[in-house]
């Protein structure tokens, strides 16, 4: 990471710092060919983003004065760790109703900050946890 | 037709019953029950409280008070930074630095940051639908317009999916979305229109609008690069029917950023009031605090405008101007804005086109979110603003505003071409992958098919097979690229592989991201920077080209090759003979008939098709009817009707002339009258037939008599003849000016028909 946090001049990473980029497998954009495809070098994991391009779209983002938009890149860059089944299983119980106490939702931010090193995560859930209190949502919507 | 005098009724109101505006039903203003675009029974004042860098009231509600609503915004929209200062300034002022050019976007972007819902929603409901119209030319986020194309069918067929997408995407379409009339056919729907829109270009983005955890699986495959099925709600209770939360919501944003997908939130107009629950609020004040919770959740951009609640809120009066606001506030919130435009609102074309106009003239980042690229009846969202029946009139539209509304036409063989490759490489595909085998007929049947009721292809239930299948084996977009590129669609692989690539680096989830020319182009490197005439989006010469290129356009040569093709016909229907300079006449029983320049030398048909030798036929025999006798003669210094018949007039003996233009167009002259104070007129050339031309000539005789006849009446039904025939006219008529000469005197011709007896 460079000290500097990255600006809109460093936009489009791809083509201003290529070498910044790389796939959540360490390769390069130069490597993710048409050749290296073919030859099953390139599997769904080198195609995925990481978090250091999302945190570094944050920083380019926060210069252009969008700070929501960076903010939700950062908490993006923590869900890179996190597996698809997790994500969709904590979207279900961030929905109305889907738990009956706030407590699940409690152990759920727990769980972000313990097994993902995702405070941001943690911490969105948690402003749900009491936000659906406040307001009723843990009951039996069925 | 029935002549009932008594009818307690003006028949008018039966014809305006029976036009498609009065499918339309509209409603009545009634705030209390949510019918309110501007002022809503319960509209809050705008306000805001801060104690100890946190707020304590917003809108008149304080904080203990918050629904979810007010709560997310106070946390994730309102930057405590610029708050007081922004909701300092009053909204008159704020909605005059919206139309005042010199006040930057930037500025009006950083005072939205602190403004809460309701000064937003009173800002921009000041202005009137002009200056809502201008104010979002000057606020959206990215200077090149774009737009968003449906591709869909009504039998997910597969083929008619990538081959449609391959037009779309050759018609410029930066973004298509499909989506499924049998839900689980959403793997095949995904693999067919990534396999089209990789045809022909690369960095179409593409969505298949699904169930939220398939459409993330879906991206995750790698079949698909954007997604915007993320809807938001104005009132607590409507988002909790919706099944969501701000949160679960703002969870899923980031969800679909940790996979490299670009992701737009969706709002619009009236959907709280469809749910049943508006809470006696405006349309705007809701819609305010839908974008308020999106800017805040850190979504990129929105679909916004109406949406699927286009329809009612247009029922409503100030509806659409209340929709255009909201566009407005989604492009002042800084977000990207696909503007709606999509669900059609209307079954009057006129208010269809009426609401896209501000779009189309002063762009947007996706002008619909949803321009339907396939006939009506295949669109699976319901029929668009636009659609595959409209397509050229919105293409025509562009051309005549010299305005990009994103799309450029394609040409008949390129497109039939385009359609056969995608089909090819979808089929190579589906054969390669073991996922189905269409057959010739199927494939044939879909190239040159305009819909769906046209193809012998794929049903929904053979669809489904594939689309289990595609899920099943978990086949991935690198699948499809090693197998386009196993078919010898090597561009499509690349291409394809260009597409996913993209998700790497995450340039394209910034603020308006789309793909030109194989750059990402987005609100950071291409903002709009409109600051007043010569600024902002530009049309670049070659780009104005492109726009006014559209089929069928006519030339002069264009109106001589087709004139000349009836000459020789002519030729041998009837003979011309110059006699040399004519002579004033001396007998009274004569109709002089002057004729034009170009009259059977270089135009030989009228408007009507009516080939001139016939023309003069039936002006002799009607003449001849009348008693009269005629005499023809060709008028040299002018092509002008009035005065080709007064011309006439003064050397006839009776003192009546006709005169004719090659085009048909004619008058009747008396000698005495002033050049554009005729006796009679037949302007309509386009619907001149042979007997009125007769009863013209039958007419002029009498005259010569003395008589008054009654003038000849050409119907019309109310076409536009204008539109139709004008460029032809323009044309034509300056043919035959440009060989009138000075001072040249009028020559007599005979005539001889030839093959009579």
């Amino acid at each position: 990471m460079p000290d500097q946090p990255l600006t809109t001049e460093n936009y489009p990473l791809a083509e201003t710092s290529p070498e910044r980029v790389t796939g959540h497998r360490g390769k390069s954009l130069d490597e993710l060919t048409l050749e290296a495809v073919l030859a099953g070098d390139v599997g769904m994991e080198d195609l995925r983003i990481t978090p250091n391009a999302l945190l570094q779209q944050a920083q380019i983002a926060r210069s252009a004065g969008r700070a929501a938009l960076a903010r939700n890149f950062e908490r993006a860059a923590e869900m890179t760790r996190v597996p698809q089944d997790t994500i969709m299983e904590i979207y279900e119980l961030l929905r109305p109703g889907r738990t009956r106490s706030i407590e699940s939702l409690q152990n759920t931010a727990q769980r972000l900050r313990r097994e993902f090193n995702a405070p941001l995560l943690a911490q969105l859930v948690e402003e749900a946890a009491s936000a659906y209190e406040k307001r009723g949502l843990f009951r039996n919507r069925y | 037709m029935s002549n009932s005098y008594d009818a307690n009724r003006w028949k008018r109101f039966d014809e305006w019953d029976a036009r498609p505006l009065r499918h339309d039903q509209f409603a009545v203003e009634d705030p209390e029950n949510g019918f309110s675009a501007f002022n809503g029974a319960a509209d809050p004042g705008p306000g805001l409280k801060i104690e100890n860098g946190k707020v304590s009231m917003m809108d008149g509600v304080a904080a203990q008070d918050f629904d979810m609503i007010d709560a997310f915004i106070a946390a994730h929209h309102l930057d405590m930074d610029v708050a007081e200062e922004a909701m300092a300034i009053p909204a008159e002022q704020l909605a005059r630095m919206l139309v005042d050019m010199n006040v930057p976007r930037a500025e009006l972007v950083r005072l939205a940051r602190g403004l809460t819902p309701a000064r937003l929603a009173e800002a921009v409901a000041q202005l009137n639908a002009m200056e809502i119209a201008f104010a979002y030319s000057k606020m959206r986020a990215r200077r090149t317009p774009g737009n968003q194309a449906h591709v869909t069918n009504a039998k997910d067929d597969p083929l008619q999916l990538a081959a449609d997408a391959a037009v779309a995407v050759a018609l410029g379409f930066d973004e298509i979305e499909t989506t499924m009339r049998v839900a689980r056919n959403s793997w095949s729907n995904a693999l067919a229109c990534c396999v089209g829109s990789v045809v022909g270009r690369a960095g179409t983005l593409f969505q298949c609008s699904s169930e939220e955890a398939e459409e993330l699986e879906i991206g995750m495959a790698g079949f698909t690069s954007y997604a915007e099925t993320v809807s938001v709600y104005g009132t607590e209770s409507a988002f909790i029917d919706g099944d969501d939360t701000p949160w679960s919501k703002a969870w899923l944003a980031a969800a679909y950023a940790s996979r490299g997908i670009k992701m737009r939130c969706t709002s619009g107009a009236a959907s709280e009031l469809l749910m049943g629950y508006h809470e006696a609020k405006s349309l705007l004040y809701l819609e305010a605090r839908c974008l308020c919770i999106q800017r805040g959740m850190g979504s990129q951009g929105t679909q916004n405008g109406g949406i699927d609640g286009a329809p009612l809120a247009s029922s409503i009066p100030g509806g659409v101007r209340e929709i255009w606001a909201e566009n407005l506030l989604a492009v002042w919130l800084d977000l990207e804005c696909a503007s709606g435009n999509d669900a059609r609102h209307s079954e009057s074309e006129m208010r269809v086109a009426a609401k896209v106009l501000p779009f189309l003239i002063g762009g947007s980042d996706l002008i619909c979110s949803g321009f339907g690229s396939i006939l009506k009846y295949d669109n699976s969202f319901n029929p668009s603003s636009f659609n595959g029946e409209e397509l050229e009139e919105f293409l025509v539209l562009q051309r005549d505003f010299e305005a990009d509304g994103g799309l450029t036409s394609i040409e008949d063989a390129s497109a039939l071409d385009l359609r056969r490759r995608a089909i090819d490489a979808l089929s190579h595909v589906l054969k390669d992958l073991d996922l189905a085998a269409p057959t010739e007929i199927m494939k044939r049947s879909v190239a040159v098919a305009s819909g769906s009721n046209d193809t012998q292809s794929f049903a929904p239930r053979d669809v489904a097979v594939i689309s289990d299948k595609i899920s099943r084996q978990r086949i991935t977009v690198l699948d499809v690229i090693r197998s386009l590129h196993r078919g010898g669609f090597v561009p499509e692989a690349q291409n394809l592989l260009f597409l996913v690539k993209l998700r790497v680096s995450g340039d394209y989830l910034q603020t308006s991201a789309i793909v030109r020319d194989g750059h990402v182009i987005s609100a950071i490197n291409d903002p709009n920077d409109y600051t007043g005439p010569g600024t902002g989006y530009r049309l670049t010469e070659a780009r104005r080209k492109e726009l006014a290129a559209i089929r069928n356009v006519l030339d002069r040569d264009e109106v001589l090759r087709r004139e000349a093709a009836s000459e020789p016909a002519e030729a041998r229907a009837i003979e011309y003979s110059t006699m040399g300079p004519a002579e004033r006449g001396t007998d009274p029983h004569e109709v002089v008939v002057g004729i034009s320049p170009g009259f059977g030398t270089r135009i030989f048909r009228t408007l009507s098709g009516l080939p001139l030798s016939k023309v003069l036929k039936a002006l002799r025999d009607g003449i001849e009817k009348g008693g009269g006798r005629m005499r023809l003669m060709r008028i040299r210094h002018t092509a002008d009707t009035s005065f080709l018949g007064l011309s006439a007039a003064r050397l006839s003996g009776s003192g009546i002339g006709i005169g004719i233009q090659s085009k048909g167009t004619a008058v009747i002259h008396q000698k005495d009258r002033l050049p554009h104070n005729n006796l009679e007129l037949f302007s309509n050339a386009p619907v001149t037939n042979l007997d009125h031309y007769r009863a013209l000539g039958e007419n002029a005789a009498q005259y010569a008599r003395g008589d008054l006849p009654a003038p000849v009446v050409v119907p019309t039904q109310g076409e536009a003849l204008g539109a139709r025939f004008h460029a032809r006219v323009a044309l034509t008529y300056a043919i035959e000016t440009k060989m009138t000469e000075n001072n040249a005197s009028p020559e007599t011709v005979d005539i001889n028909f030839l093959g009579e007896t």
